[in-house]
């Protein structure tokens, strides 16, 4: 049992969940502050019969991922703010041609070269509409470590039964932060393996033909059907088609497979929300501040809680807006200018009650900064 | 196996202009796919964005259609993860060296068994004939109205000098070599560089007084040479065509083989 229990950076936990969830390919790009991801990945691939390989860029890391998992691998790779950026059309082509990959981004302060040492969640929009044209994504994250086991094993699941990129959007903060993480023993968490195709050889198979369900099931590069992988708008066969008719099923198919589950793929958890008056949202290393709040103020008698997100997309849009409902105000805490802000403020009946607690000088966000926006809206003066 | 039972029929008849020479590369292809014998579940051929990268929705092979520039870098990671499968990566020039420059020298530097066909027309065709890293100086396109000031890429030396360890180069014209070299460029164990010189007698041609797609496929007879020639001692300015590079040197994958036995050994 006590190997079982670590004292580790976030970066490092995500390494473990990746493992646990049986990665076998890994490729990457230096950069601060995924590095560790990559670092310990290069040592622990191998030794599990895995790929690790550093690439030339960003770029070509996301490339080969999704190369990779065409031949039935698990798939991962992990940057930053700046490889995040060159990795939107890559990532475009892994939603078009339905490719289960995930990538993490330790989101660190932006634009540009911005603040690679320090915390910030800047990229949240980005995880959402970085790549062009009309599509949907999941996005996930956490705020401590077992969480960041959690949710990495969950986007691995998650990227095999929808067939899709996930992101797990973590931050500087908690990717650098050691804490205890238990690593569960196999089988605790149910791992979700890749649907494969029953068709048997030479019976026509068609990749791009949802079942009932909506899933997908693949074949491996290599295997006894050979189809066609395309980032054009393609029909049954995975052959490039413009018909009308083609791409507005295959949009659809594309947006509707994840924004229809956005209640089920949503992970959240709860802290005094039930009877609550004034409700914090936070996520990732934010909510550890906000959560440190709601127990202090608890102890004074506030009915005060906190709905820590953990899917950040799809949004969760009916369960943020339940739990709104009966508030009196509500406080998003973030490390950004109001990213979620704005999709809560979509998300509730009264858009006017909702605030924002924020840092965006590249400082952790303090329980104190939260206490003094609590103090202005309840009309206390700071 | 007859060269039909590669292609995709249903899929036919395929986009390309009348007289492109990118048919040609793809029957030179199929030919030495049909010599090699191989299954063609053993085959993942993998393309960018281009004229010349559509090759890959008409064969019956494992096909991956990609994005620009980045065919060697989506290789790389189906090579990695399945190392005994063989991988044709069919190019245009600049998908192989503008945009993906950087993916074609690094896959060389790693001499990653992977074949690379650079089909070499000097054009960007699919967007309407603008000049590419390869076009040279003196070159009309839409993009270049007083005529190119860019000089060329060899790719011959540029594959030299970044790694790969078999390069070639051959013609449209040459419809037999095209078949042989790739033949032994799949073969050769490390990363293989062919370039075939190839018409686009839409843009180019039309462009630069090319004349007919025969005129354009005619001009590739009479202005190369095979490697070493004494025509080309006499003349310069003939373009040598044949194998310039075959050597030895570890593949990558061989030698992350070797990382993993290390590391399962609990080093």
């Amino acid at each position: 049992m006590g190997e079982n229990i670590k004292f580790v950076q976030g970066n490092e936990a995500c390494v473990e969940a990746a493992l646990y969830a049986g990665l076998n390919f890994f490729a990457g790009y230096p950069i601060t502050p995924s590095s560790e991801i990559a670092e310990h990945l290069s040592y622990r691939l191998p030794q599990a019969g895995g790929r690790f390989i550093q690439m030339e860029d960003e770029i070509s890391s996301l490339c080969a991922a999704i190369g990779a998992s065409l031949t039935g691998s698990k798939v991962m790779t992990a940057t930053s703010g700046p490889g995040f950026s060159l990795m939107q059309e890559a990532l475009g082509y892994a939603i078009m041609a339905e490719i289960p990959c995930v990538i993490v981004d330790v989101q660190r302060g932006g634009p540009s070269t911005g603040l690679p040492t320090h915390g910030s969640q800047g990229d949240v929009n980005q995880a959402r509409w970085g790549t062009h044209g009309d599509h949907a994504i999941i996005a996930m994250t956490a705020s401590g470590h077992q969480d960041v086991f959690a949710v990495t094993v969950e986007a691995f699941n998650l990227a095999e039964t929808y067939r899709t990129p996930v992101i797990l959007l973590f931050d500087e903060v908690v990717a650098h932060m050691r804490e205890r993480l238990v690593i569960p023993e196999v089988g605790e968490i149910p791992l979700v393996e890749r649907l494969k195709t029953s068709v048997s050889e030479g019976v026509d198979y068609h990749p791009y033909l949802p079942r009932e369900d909506g899933r997908l099931p693949m074949s491996d590069f290599g295997g006894v059907h050979r189809y066609n992988v395309t980032g054009l708008f393609h029909d049954m066969w995975g052959f490039p088609s413009s018909e009308p008719r083609v791409v507005h099923g295959l949009l659809r198919h594309l947006v509707d497979k994840l924004e229809n589950r956005a209640n089920s793929l949503a992970r959240f958890k709860e802290f005094y929300v039930e009877d609550a008056q004034h409700l914090l949202i936070s996520y990732g290393s934010a909510a550890r501040s906000a959560r440190h709040v709601v127990e202090k103020r608890r102890n004074r008698g506030e009915r005060i809680g906190l709905l820590e997100l953990q899917t950040l997309w799809p949004f969760p849009t009916d369960i943020v807006r339940e739990k709104c409902s009966q508030v009196q105000f509500v406080v998003v805490v973030e490390l950004n200018m109001g990213q979620i802000l704005q999709a809560v403020k979509l998300a509730v009946d009264q858009p006017e009650k909702v605030f924002l607690a924020n840092r965006i000088d590249g400082e952790f966000i303090a329980p104190a900064d939260i206490l003094n926006i609590l103090r202005l809206i309840q009309g206390k003066g700071v | 196996m007859a060269t039909k039972n590669f292609l995709r029929e249903r899929f036919l008849p395929h986009l390309w202009c009348p007289g492109c020479g990118h048919g040609m590369v793809l029957n030179g292809l199929l030919h030495a796919v049909e010599e090699l014998g191989m299954s063609k579940n053993e085959i993942v051929m993998v393309s960018g964005i281009g004229c010349s990268s559509r090759i890959t929705g008409y064969v019956d092979f494992h096909t991956l259609h990609t994005i620009h520039g980045r065919a060697l870098a989506f290789a790389t990671g189906v090579k990695m993860s399945r190392p005994e499968l063989t991988l044709i990566v069919p190019m245009g020039d600049g998908d192989a060296l503008a945009i993906g420059g950087n993916h074609f020298i690094h896959a060389a530097r790693r001499n990653i068994d992977i074949t690379a066909i650079v089909m070499n027309n000097r054009i960007y065709g699919m967007t309407g004939g603008q000049f590419s890293p390869l076009s040279g100086e003196n070159i009309s396109a839409t993009t270049a109205p007083y005529l190119t000031i860019d000089p060329s890429f060899n790719i011959v030396e540029l594959s030299k000098a970044a790694g790969a360890t078999f390069v070639a180069r051959t013609t449209t014209y040459h419809v037999q070599q095209i078949a042989d070299i790739i033949r032994q460029a799949v073969l050769h164990e490390g990363f293989s560089v062919v370039e075939i010189l190839t018409q686009c007698p839409t843009y180019f041609g039309r462009k630069n007084k090319g004349g007919s797609a025969v005129d354009m496929v005619n001009w590739f007879k009479d202005h190369t040479t095979p490697v070493g020639s004494k025509a080309k001692q006499e003349n310069p300015d003939l373009i040598e065509r044949g194998i310039f590079l075959q050597e030895e040197r570890p593949e990558y994958c061989r030698e992350y083989e070797k990382i993993v036995e290390l590391a399962m050994k609990g080093h």
